[in-house]
């Protein structure tokens, strides 16, 4: 039995009048990414990380800052990590339970990461494409200041901030959010001056197109894949760099932690034998750090415009 | 008739930095279009021709405007494009719109057909509502014979004469009064030329377009064009009806231009005279002085060193910068 003509017809017409969805090359990169298992297992890995940084504390019974008096004085040998006594990672010098604080400085040092990355993208790709862009005395006098910023030592002003204005997270992420921006400026400035001698922003200009939708339009959405992979690399970098901060006892102040400020804790006392102390920290701190340069890798390769 | 387009002594240069100079060395200027004038009567196609590099490009940036001129006026309905400030400017883009040499390269990777070709549209009239600014690109990619369905694809996906088809339906749907286009075809495959040309002799027609029609070799442009301008380092060599141009050229540059075309016939191809083009074009930073093309020409007397020779008009819209111009029948490709 054949289907007659006029059916055959009518369905032809409808698949050729049925609108086509393009494969943008956002979705070219998400398949080549999903490929790549070192990545995919990082981003899970990654996943699990943050769940535990947001919803770890329902797993035990014991607040952050409660000291657990039973083990007062004796924490080299009861405070050792065990189910019995509900202190999975066992507990810190002064008796509090070690899990609940690696679950708040897991969630310190993600949001530090993230936060510096965030104004990293936001702030240093539209510094970087409007200087790029405009090109002529505006860059010159935007990059100049950016360079000027560049030769500040950083880590020396952000010590000093947080001797005078007292440890906060505020200062914090204000010194990180300062500098975060600086590199990322450099190369959106750096890619805006290949993408806007292309001829689809030469037509943009043509048509009339304000200067600041061109930017927005145009030259943002083409350099983001850069933008995206310089960002999760920048991430693990800021959190070193909070860790180092806290290492040296200016980070974030008690009771509040982050992974930085307890492996300097785990360190201290490592010649008691609470080894645990150093090594929980420790393990979130590196998995956290390779998981989020394997998925910057793995974003490069699959966005590498050389690719296309 | 009266002229949509009347370009007065335009000129364009470039500040160029010689490398490793000192930053307060001054520039050196690049003469990319040195004193050029011309009419298009509204409705009507000019062609421009040239080696490349000679400077077409650059004139259709100055008239759409995306290169600062450095003198002379683009008179555009009246009004001096090139005198005014950018948000004046920017009300009068909408009529000038320009298609480009590399189709794939003038389209943005990240944006959909539909997206791109509904650019101008919501930039010139933001008030047309979504549908309707929907059915009007679907109607477009009909006209310029794209499947309307195609709309949500990406430009990667297309053919380079798709690609094309794409960048015109961009150019046309405000319905602009000049269409200039830079070497539209010369990055196509030779099948697909003849339909881009083609289509848009057909749009020119339909809807009443001027236009400007840029090549580096004749052949494609005199099916095309009205006026033919030939052009030799920035500057106006011979202008002329398409049909005087290409049969009765008076300019030795035109002359060696049209007999560079190999003419496929083996018997005719033999027989032909060929005045070759030697050495290479000039440096525009340091154009010769007197007749630019007097480097290369076969027939350069010692005074085309001296004055620079001026447009001399022959009757019936045919001018020509030669004093020494001389008819001669040659034998062009078809
Ligand atoms: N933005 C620019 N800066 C400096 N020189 C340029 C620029 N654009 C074009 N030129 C120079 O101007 C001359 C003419 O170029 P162009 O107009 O592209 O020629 P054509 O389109 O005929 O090949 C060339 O010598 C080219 O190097
Ligand atoms: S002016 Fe002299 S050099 Fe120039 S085209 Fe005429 S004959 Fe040749
Ligand atoms: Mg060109």
């Amino acid at each position: 039995m054949y289907p007659n003509p006029s059916t055959v017809e009518a369905l032809e017409d409808a698949a050729l009048l049925a609108e086509v969805q393009g494969r943008s090359l956002w979705a070219d990169a998400r398949t080549r990414f999903f490929r790549n298992k070192a990545a995919v297992v990082s981003l899970v890995v990654l996943a699990l990380i943050a769940l535990f940084a947001l919803f770890g504390q329902f797993l035990t019974q014991y607040e952050r800052d409660t000291v657990d008096f039973a083990l007062m004085g004796a924490n080299a040998h009861k405070g050792a990590p065990s189910f019995e006594t509900g202190h999975y990672f066992g507990t810190d010098n002064s008796g509090r339970d070690l899990f609940a604080r690696v679950v708040q400085g897991t969630g310190i040092s993600l949001m530090v990461g993230i936060v510096g990355a965030m104004v990293a993208v936001i702030v240093g790709t539209l510094y970087g494409a409007v200087a790029g862009y405009f090109g002529g005395r505006i860059d010159n006098i935007m990059m100049r200041i950016v360079d000027v910023l560049m030769s500040i030592p950083f880590m020396f002003v952000l010590i000093l901030m947080l001797v005078i204005f007292g440890r906060s997270i505020f200062m914090l992420f204000l010194g990180i959010g300062l500098i975060s921006w600086l590199d990322m400026a450099r190369i959106a400035r750096g890619q805006t001056l290949t993408i806007k001698n292309k001829e689809f922003v030469e037509v943009a200009h043509a048509t009339g197109v304000h200067p600041m939708k061109i930017i927005l339009r145009h030259i943002v959405p083409n350099l983001l894949g850069i933008v995206i992979v310089y960002a999760t690399l920048l991430v693990p970098s800021m959190i070193i760099f909070e860790s180092f901060i806290s290492f040296l006892g200016l980070g974030v102040q008690e009771p509040n932690t982050s992974l930085g400020a307890l492996i300097s804790e785990g360190a201290g006392s490592m010649q008691y034998g609470t080894l645990w102390q150093l090594i929980f920290p420790l393990i979130f701190f590196v998995l956290t750090i390779f998981s989020f340069f394997f998925v910057g890798d793995g974003l490069r390769d699959a966005l590498d415009p050389k690719d296309r | 008739m009266s002229a949509i387009l009347s370009v007065k002594d335009l000129s364009v240069t470039f500040d160029v930095r010689p490398q490793g100079a000192w930053p307060w060395t001054p520039p050196l200027k690049l003469h990319a279009v040195s004193e050029m004038s011309f009419d298009l009567e509204a409705g009507q196609c000019l062609g421009v021709v040239g080696e490349s590099g000679s400077g077409k490009s650059t004139l259709a940036r100055a008239i759409v405007g995306t290169v600062p001129t450095s003198g002379g006026q683009v008179n555009f309905e009246g009004g001096d494009l090139a005198s005014m400030g950018p948000a004046e400017r920017r009300v009068h883009r909408r009529d000038v719109q320009m298609i480009f040499q590399d189709p794939l390269a003038a389209l943005n990777p990240r944006m959909t057909v539909g997206e791109i070709i509904a650019e101008p549209l919501v930039t010139h009239e933001p008030g047309v509502s979504r549908e309707e600014r929907k059915k009007r690109v679907r109607e477009l990619m009909e006209r310029v014979g794209l499947l309307p369905n195609l709309i949500n694809r990406y430009p990667h996906e297309f053919s380079g004469g798709q690609c094309q088809r794409i960048g015109i339906a961009r150019a046309l749907i405000l319905k602009p009064k000049l269409l200039i286009c830079d070497e539209p075809v010369s990055a196509l495959d030779v099948s697909v030329q003849a339909q881009v040309v083609n289509l848009l002799m057909e749009l020119q027609r339909d809807m009443g377009l001027s236009m400007i029609f840029i090549a580096h070799d004749l052949s494609v442009v005199k099916h095309i064009s009205d006026q033919i301008i030939v052009m030799y380092l920035g500057r106006q060599m011979e202008m002329a009806t398409a049909e005087t141009l290409t049969t009765v050229p008076e300019h030795p540059y035109t002359q060696a231009l049209i007999s560079s075309v190999p003419i496929p016939d083996p018997v005719l191809e033999k027989a032909r005279v060929r005045p070759v083009l030697e050495g290479e074009l000039p440096s525009p930073l340091a154009p010769p002085s007197g007749c630019v093309f007097r480097t290369r020409c076969p027939k350069a007397q010692n005074s085309c060193a001296g004055d620079r020779p001026a447009m001399q008009a022959l009757g019936n819209g045919h001018f020509v910068a030669c004093p020494y111009h001389q008819a001669e029948e040659v034998l062009a490709a078809s």
